[in-house]
């Protein structure tokens, strides 16, 4: 298991904002967190990296985790002056070569001598990702890290961090609200809202009635997840 | 060569230049100007408790500059804004410091020169005190450099890579302390939040990362300190203040250069 919580609660300014919370997330799986704005998603995700105390319960993470961790807004104050090379050598310094690499992987090539806060949101979304991903992260965390991205480029998004957990082996765990692309690409899913309502295997969660009154779907959006029943046909199976 | 009052003048100017640009740096970056200031004026009550119990200057300064600094790390965040906070106690320990002082009635006359600094009256051993803090602040600084930049740009993304942001805004609030207990001799009180805050900012325009930064402002500090020093030898007028207005004035040729050249080649684009 890389990182786990048991019985978490969390309380920000007198406000709980987590209650009772159990989940893990071992090597090798992606794990989406879906709820509604205010659900506690972010939180759950800071609290994770140690930027928030639990008020009980407690976070166990693995010995020696280490963390890429793509936060949902990052605001770079314009009086430090940051090229986006430097921002990937931070904590760790690397080879020209290695951000180079990281960079294209990223679909952001060349970007390096630009300054950080001139990168559009999608790009900087972009370059977001190569540096967590640069440090070789046994768990990566992502918060809406497809925000601010063409739909294409949500799309290799989600292709990049396929092949990232096969390449690396490590877990994933991201929030989402693009529910049809997230559930594709997920081994599970968790639904959050002050607690966890509900969790499982996609198909098993948007099942749950708990799930179709957090996100009021009507029957045909909430269909719309499943595999279209044509490509599982009997056409299929006589094949096999 | 110490003999000669310039030259440790100009020894004493070079060393807090040095150790005030990186520190600058980070003060302008993480937006606490306000925080120099305040811990500035708080040295003043260090000075007068040290005159009262007949310690050192260095240490009464550093002792309650170091408390100031603590204490409004703690409060922030705590129902009170940080300018506020700030405010209220830099001023209110600056009151209590002259008003402490002022019990003292054999050291009246030596007020101004906590005020404003007095870098011609440095002697050998304050320049070793300068020296040797400004060297430790330096190194400090360098030795944190990765996880301080990494605190600064973002908290969460610091506590991600297993930086804590509580320990590195520690080691800038020690390392404020110390160079304000080193710099009030030499440009005093009123005047170490200018070297601290000036260099940096003239820097910035001509700065493509943290390190170029640093190193330019730590260029200007020295050239505004031996130049301001020359300056006030020469015009008869009170060293640190001349050392600042030079700063100050290389500030305003930095703004007119870089807006000529910074803002050309977007047009181009």
């Amino acid at each position: 298991m890389l990182v786990s919580t048991q019985g978490l609660s969390v309380r920000l300014g007198g406000h709980r904002v987590l209650h009772h919370v159990d989940m893990s997330v071992a090597r090798g799986e992606i794990v989406t967190i879906v709820g509604p704005n205010g659900s506690g998603k972010s939180t759950l995700l800071r609290t994770l990296i140690g930027a928030v105390k639990p008020s009980t319960g407690s976070v166990q993470r693995a010995d020696g985790l280490t963390i890429g961790y793509v936060p949902q807004r990052l605001f770079i104050d314009d009086t430090l002056p940051m090229t986006v090379a430097r921002f990937l050598s931070l904590p760790d310094r690397k080879r020209c070569k290695k951000v180079a690499v990281a960079l294209e992987q990223a679909g952001v090539e060349g970007l390096d001598k630009r300054q950080v806060m001139d990168l559009s949101g999608g790009q900087f979304q972009r370059v977001l990702l190569a540096r967590a991903l640069l440090n070789s992260p046994d768990l990566l965390l992502l918060d809406e890290a497809t925000q601010g991205l063409d739909q294409r480029g949500s799309a290799a998004f989600y292709r990049q961090i396929e092949q990232v957990r096969q390449t690396l082996n490590c877990g994933v765990l991201l929030i989402s609200h693009e529910l049809h692309v997230v559930m594709r690409a997920t081994d599970r899913v968790i639904c959050l809202n002050g607690h966890v309502c509900c969790h499982g295997t996609p198909e098993t969660v948007t099942s749950t009635p708990e799930y179709q009154s957090l996100f009021g779907l009507d029957d045909s959006d909430a269909f719309a997840t499943y595999p279209h029943p044509s490509n599982a046909g009997p056409g299929l199976e006589s094949v096999n | 060569m110490l003999d000669d009052f310039l030259t440790r003048a100009a020894l004493a100017g070079v060393g807090v230049a040095l150790a005030a640009a990186p520190l600058g740096c980070f003060i302008v970056w993480r937006r606490m100007a306000y925080f120099g200031d305040a811990t500035a004026h708080a040295a003043m009550l260090g000075v007068a408790l040290s005159l009262t119990l007949s310690t050192p200057i260095f240490g009464g300064v550093l002792v309650v500059s170091l408390l100031m600094a603590i204490l409004v790390s703690t409060l922030s965040g705590r129902g009170y804004a940080m300018d506020t906070l700030l405010g209220v106690m830099a001023h209110s320990a600056l009151a209590f410091g002259l008003v402490a002082v002022s019990f003292q009635s054999s050291i009246r006359l030596d007020l101004m020169a906590y005020l404003f600094g007095d870098i011609l009256a440095v002697t050998p051993t304050d320049l070793g005190i300068i020296w040797g803090g400004c060297a430790l602040v330096i190194a400090l600084v360098a030795y944190r450099w990765q996880s301080l930049l990494l605190a600064t740009l973002n908290p969460d993304l610091a506590h991600a890579s297993g930086v804590s942001p509580v320990r590195e805004q520690l080691v800038l609030t020690i390392s404020l302390a110390i160079v304000v207990a080193v710099a009030i001799k030499v440009v005093g009180v009123l005047l170490i939040a200018a070297m601290l805050i000036i260099p940096a900012a003239a820097a910035r325009p001509f700065s493509r990362t943290p390190e170029a930064m640093a190193a330019i402002a730590a260029f200007i500090g020295c050239g505004g300190s031996l130049a301001g020093l020359r300056l006030s030898y020469h015009l008869d007028t009170p060293s640190g203040p001349t050392i600042v207005c030079f700063i100050a004035t290389l500030f305003l040729v930095s703004m007119a250069v870089s807006r000529g050249f910074i803002h050309k080649p977007r047009h181009i684009n």
